[in-house]
């Protein structure tokens, strides 16, 4: 793998490490990838080296469905970002796996008058070097 | 409840510098100002501070940004000589408190100076030689937050604030209480930097920020700082103010605290624990607390520390807040009586410690309640970090 871009299109991009590598570079298959516990099957996100549910150690990436629900979201109007549009949403998507496996996402491909608290959303992902960007918008 | 250290700790004197908008003064002398104003209203001197605490760790040499004035730089200016000191993170913008009170239950430190200097205005004499600052990987709390153009607060708290609002049907003229209130206390406080009335209708055609959020409810940010002194409450009985005692402290973390979206009890936040733990260590209740200061970075924080240190429950603050009489000087718990941070400026949480003991001295000028003030709380913090101090008069 090459180098690892910080930033783009407005996007301040992590580092790859070992603990974070299933999540922003897994999408590469098409697929959301989460941490989950073999024995006890407790989602975990962001990295923890033992369960909280159950304290095992035995914790190994796992693809999701990918399928959540916007939990909250605001419509920001404030141009943050130099060279992105405003305005646009940002939500907080729960996942349906979990209540409390929750992510931030903006939402470009969907109409800012379509987000509301409840709206059911799909992940897809967005290309960024090594980083395989999870994003979401309206499920159909 | 005397197995509680906090207790054996006091607020001995206060300072604060010039609040300003534009740069005017060194963020760094303004700091110098604060602390010595602080020692000399404890009616101490520089050579009596054995102790040194701020929030965050500064990075000496730092002139302007989000925290200027490191330890090293301050007892250097002022001639410290410590025997304790630390600037780290256990409690948000309130953690010199509670670290300067276990200093002082640890037998490590007397007379500890405390303070939180702010410069993020930026520094009235440029440095020619400023580089572009570094573009940095997101990480640690940001990590999961930055790569959505989120660059700002505003949007993470936007988030939370719609939930909590869209659940429990809080309107927008509900959480305008908060700014409005927070303006005509402003208007008696001949420091803060936004002092002329609002209405509602300014309220409601005010710019969007991130909805719910309008500028309005965004605090401002400016040069100052604010520094306390923390002192052995018996060595506080002797000094010329009365001492202000730390009843008790809450800095509580009981979930995920390396994420702003991870917690089981969405959306509250790390407020509620650090409140929990605060109500575990005194035999005061809400009902006992005369004048409350809650951190609003952003006004729905405020709501929150409302429902956090159970002022009100779950998902009442917005009809705690209607029309704004409860909250007002003259009402039953009046909340940032010096403007708060949404129209004095973002003094970053001390400010509303500093106001706490105006107000519990009776030093609050025309905008001091009208009412005897005992018991004061203080909420600061927001997201994934919080801290609470319960203040009352030395009996």
């Amino acid at each position: 793998m090459g180098p690892v871009a910080t930033s783009a299109a407005g996007r301040l991009l992590p580092a790859i490490t070992e603990m974070n590598r299933h999540f922003w570079c897994g999408g590469e298959d098409g697929r959301l990838h989460i941490l989950r516990c073999g024995p006890c099957g407790r989602w975990i996100h962001p990295y923890a080296a033992r369960c909280p549910a159950c304290r095992s150690a035995d914790i190994a990436p796992q693809a999701v469905s990918g399928r959540g629900t916007v939990a909250g979201f605001t419509v920001n109007h404030q141009p943050w970002v130099p060279g992105v549009e405003v305005p646009y949403v940002v939500a907080i998507v729960e996942l349906e796996e979990q209540p409390d496996l929750r992510l931030l996402s903006d939402m470009p491909r969907t109409p800012i008058e379509a987000v509301r608290i409840g709206l059911p959303v799909k992940v897809y992902f967005e290309p960024l070097g090594a980083i395989w960007l999870p994003l979401f918008e309206a499920a159909p | 409840m005397s197995r509680f250290a906090e207790k054996g700790a006091a607020i001995s004197g206060i300072g604060q510098s010039d609040i300003e908008r534009k740069p005017r003064t060194p963020p760094f002398e303004l700091a110098i100002r604060a602390c010595e104003q602080a020692i000399a209203d404890a009616g101490l001197s520089p050579a009596d501070i054995d102790g040194a605490a701020c929030w965050p760790a500064t990075p000496s040499g730092a002139t302007a940004g989000v925290a200027v004035a490191s330890i090293p730089d301050v007892a250097a200016s002022l001639g410290l000589k410590l025997n304790w000191w630390s600037g780290a993170d256990m409690a948000a913008q309130l953690s010199p408190i509670l670290e300067a009170a276990a200093a002082i239950a640890a037998g490590y430190a007397t007379h500890v100076l405390c303070w939180r200097a702010v410069g993020e205005r930026g520094s009235p004499i440029p440095s020619p030689e400023a580089a572009p600052p570094a573009v940095t990987p997101a990480a640690g709390v940001m990590e999961f937050l930055l790569p959505y153009r989120s660059p700002s607060a505003a949007i993470w708290v936007a988030c939370h604030a719609s939930t909590h609002m869209t659940r429990h049907g809080i309107t927008r003229e509900q959480l305008a209480q908060i700014a409005l209130n927070q303006r005509r206390n402003a208007a008696l406080n001949p420091k803060a930097i936004y002092r002329d009335p609002i209405t509602l209708e300014d309220y409601l055609g005010a710019r969007m920020i991130a909805s719910p959020l309008t500028l309005l409810d965004c605090d401002i940010p400016c040069n100052a700082t604010t520094a306390v002194v923390v002192s052995r409450l018996e060595a506080a009985r002797d000094l010329p103010q009365r001492p202000m005692v730390i009843e008790a402290v809450g800095a509580g973390a009981y979930d995920r605290m390396d994420t702003w979206l991870g917690r089981s009890d969405y959306p509250r936040m790390a407020m509620h624990d650090a409140a929990a733990m605060l109500w575990r260590r005194t035999d005061f209740k809400p009902k006992d607390v005369d004048v409350a200061h809650l951190y609003d970075g952003f006004s729905w924080l405020t709501l929150s520390w409302l429902e956090a240190l159970g002022f009100c429950g779950e998902g009442e603050s917005g009809a705690f807040v209607e029309g704004g009489r409860r909250i007002a000087l003259d009402g039953e718990l009046p909340i940032n009586t010096n403007g708060g941070q949404l129209s004095e400026g973002r003094t970053h949480g001390f400010g509303h410690l500093h106001e706490a003991v105006l107000q519990l001295r009776g030093q609050a000028g025309e905008r001091q309640v009208p009412k005897e003030v005992k018991v004061s709380a203080v909420g600061v913090g927001g997201g994934s970090v919080g801290g609470a101090v319960l203040l009352r008069k030395d009996a």
